[in-house]
């Protein structure tokens, strides 16, 4: 079975904070403690009003797992990422976050076919506002397809 | 941090940015900061029973680096879209210089946004490639 019959396959949203801690912690990690990302009284001044995250921030948030793909993880090569933004995430406000297999597909590689998992993670205001959108490919090796049952 | 309003037009290139060579410790850091323990990134002998010569920091961290040279522009607008393909790997002591030119200006209705085509290299190769949308509010 392959993972085709995931395709648009969703989570159950699970409510994320953006907290303020984790977002200072994540924006030294990254070596970029930009004063909107960790320092209060110039997040006031500025024209958001309040800290704002990172732009890689949301790849922390959990998104719920689609039924019977487990969650992503070890076992597969991070080949590519995009997210995009409808506004700054805010430091302090609630997120619903869910994950959907946008698609599947297989290639001949040169050790054997590889597959490309495309799923796409999902950030909506309490409103049902979406504040930004991510998509990920997987790459999976034969072996690592095989380590799944699948 | 006070800057002033970004112009940029196409074709223009933007001054590098090298990072300081990449630490077990910064790996360490990122991985508690973000969540991903894949031990790969953290513990050699992970690493090596993955087949690779030693840790290797997360894709993601290297893409959060490509944000870096629009972060002194922030009061000015944000990063709309950040889009990176992974295609080599980074290791411990390399130094990872970012770099990309403007490919794209357009109008919104929220300001100018503009596309580079971005780069980070390890000084041989390139390691992650992409394209980050940063919007300069009208105002």
């Amino acid at each position: 079975m392959s993972f085709k019959r995931f395709i648009g396959h969703r989570s159950e949203p699970v409510v994320n904070v953006v907290e303020k801690g984790a977002v200072k912690k994540f924006a030294e990690a990254i070596g970029d403690p930009n004063p909107l990302y960790v320092d209060e009284e110039a997040a006031r001044a500025s024209r958001y009003g309040r800290l704002i995250a990172p732009p890689t921030f949301p790849r922390t948030f959990e998104y719920g797992e689609v039924e019977g793909l487990g969650s992503p993880g070890q076992g597969y090569i991070h080949g590519e990422h995009r997210i995009s933004y409808e506004r700054p995430l805010l430091v302090g406000e609630e997120v619903s976050c869910y994950a959907e297999v946008s698609d599947y597909y297989e290639k001949e590689g040169r050790e054997g076919t590889l597959g490309f998992l495309i799923s796409e993670r999902v950030g909506e205001s309490p409103r049902g506002e979406r504040i930004f959108t991510m998509l990920d490919t997987a790459v999976l090796t034969p072996a690592m397809r095989e380590s799944r049952g699948l | 941090m006070s800057t002033t309003k970004p112009v940029w037009n196409v074709g223009d290139e933007l001054e590098g940015h090298t990072l300081p060579p990449v630490t077990r410790l910064q790996l360490i850091k990122y991985a508690g900061a973000s969540g991903d323990y894949n031990p790969i990134h953290t513990v050699d002998e992970a690493a090596e029973a993955a087949g690779l010569p030693g840790v290797i920091a997360h894709g993601m961290l290297t893409a959060a680096t490509m944000g870096l040279p629009f972060s002194p522009y922030l009061e000015h607008g944000y990063v709309k879209e950040l889009e990176v393909r992974f295609s080599g790997m980074v290791y411990l002591g390399d130094e990872i210089t970012i770099g990309g030119r403007v490919s794209e200006r357009e109008d919104s209705k929220e300001g100018l946004i503009y596309t580079f085509e971005v780069h980070a290299s390890n000084g041989e190769s390139i390691v992650t490639s992409g394209t980050v949308s940063f919007l300069v509010f009208e105002d």
